[in-house]
């Protein structure tokens, strides 16, 4: 499928054909044993994404002893962040599920800097299809686990036979497609943003290359991929706050 | 159409499949647009809710795309990963 490096098509263009590939571009590869370690595009952008977002960690930590009372310059930008994501979780999930910020705060700076790595000339990360699946997964799994445990099997089994026994395949089947429908949405998104900017570069002469593509980058890099960050973070604490039982 | 190659045919009907499947696109920009309108008059009535009409607005409009997403998808695996081009190859071994 398209992860496989199959993403290629030639495009004729005033006359001059020439190839393009939107593939996941094969850097280097390793054997150990029988096995073949492949290292992609965006199994690089993928490392670096999360070596930055480390590495931020890690200075906020070691800054974390010298902050004041009265804020300032970096600190200041660090509690906006944290005031902000608390804010977001507590707000979209109610303010019990306010011990979720921890999860939902990383999943949403992991996906817009995966989004916004299009802009660095990276390969987003989020446009190989298996990101979006396992981020998706997490959550189906987080909704099942966080269903079973808050309202106990029995009751948990009796929400598939609402409102009649017989709609438990519709139930079933609605359940499956929501990591489905929640994982195309973040890669249809940023693999066309990727395939759009990759057209623009392949098909149109230089001088329509300087300045004009940043108004596309800025929407399809910046506007798109911080609109459907939020859009999957937000989607998944709906799923997960919708599993736990009434109080 | 006797010169035709059997793989050029595939090719020609995928592209106009891919074409077919961009249809979807109607849906979206209907729900898209309605959103928005609907947003406008949420605005003209309460504007110091601009904020949250806002947020609340694209939320919906992003949701509401997912079904063209689905099209797009769908055309973009019948032109740059043809499925039925290598089912036809692996016909032929």
């Amino acid at each position: 499928m398209i992860t496989d490096g199959v993403l290629n098509s030639a495009v004729t263009i005033l006359g001059t054909t020439k190839a393009i590939s939107f593939d996941d571009k094969v850097l280097t590869y390793f054997d150990i044993g029988s096995l073949r370690f492949v290292i992609t595009e965006s199994i690089l952008s993928m490392w670096l994404i999360m070596a930055v977002l480390i590495i931020f960690a890690v200075i906020v930590r070691m800054r974390l002893k010298n902050f004041k009372d009265e804020p300032s310059g970096f600190q200041n930008f660090v509690e906006m962040l944290v005031e902000g994501l608390d804010s977001f979780v507590g707000s979209t999930m109610g303010e019990r599920h306010r011990r979720f910020t921890p999860y939902f705060g990383s999943l949403f700076l992991l996906i817009l800097l995966s989004n916004l790595s299009g802009l660095f000339g990276l390969r987003p990360p989020t446009a190989n299809y298996s990101v979006p699946l396992g981020l998706a997964l997490i959550t189906f799994f987080m909704t099942q686990y966080f269903g079973i445990t808050s309202k106990g099997v029995k009751e948990y089994g009796k929400g598939f036979l609402e409102p009649m026994a017989p709609f438990v395949v519709l139930n079933v089947v609605g359940e499956i497609a929501n990591p489905f429908s929640l994982s195309f949405r973040l890669f249809g998104n940023i693999v066309g943003g990727t395939i759009l900017m990759g057209l623009y570069y392949a098909m149109l002469p230089w001088f329509l290359q300087i300045g004009i593509p940043s108004f596309l980058h800025a929407y399809l890099d910046v506007f798109a991929g911080v609109l459907q960050a939020f859009v999957f973070t937000m989607l998944s604490m709906i799923f997960v706050s919708g599993a736990f039982a009434d109080e | 159409m006797g010169n035709i190659s059997n793989e050029g045919l595939i090719l020609a009907c995928s592209a106009i499949g891919a074409g077919l499947a961009m249809i979807a696109g109607i849906g979206p920009g209907i729900g898209q647009g309605f959103a928005a309108g609907k947003g406008a008059e949420a605005v003209g009535r309460q504007p110091g809710a601009k904020g949250d009409i806002t947020s609340t607005m694209l939320l919906g409009a992003a949701v509401a795309e997912t079904t063209g997403i689905y099209g797009f998808v769908v055309a973009l695996i019948l032109m740059f990963a043809n499925p039925l081009l290598s089912a036809y190859r692996s016909l032929g071994q």
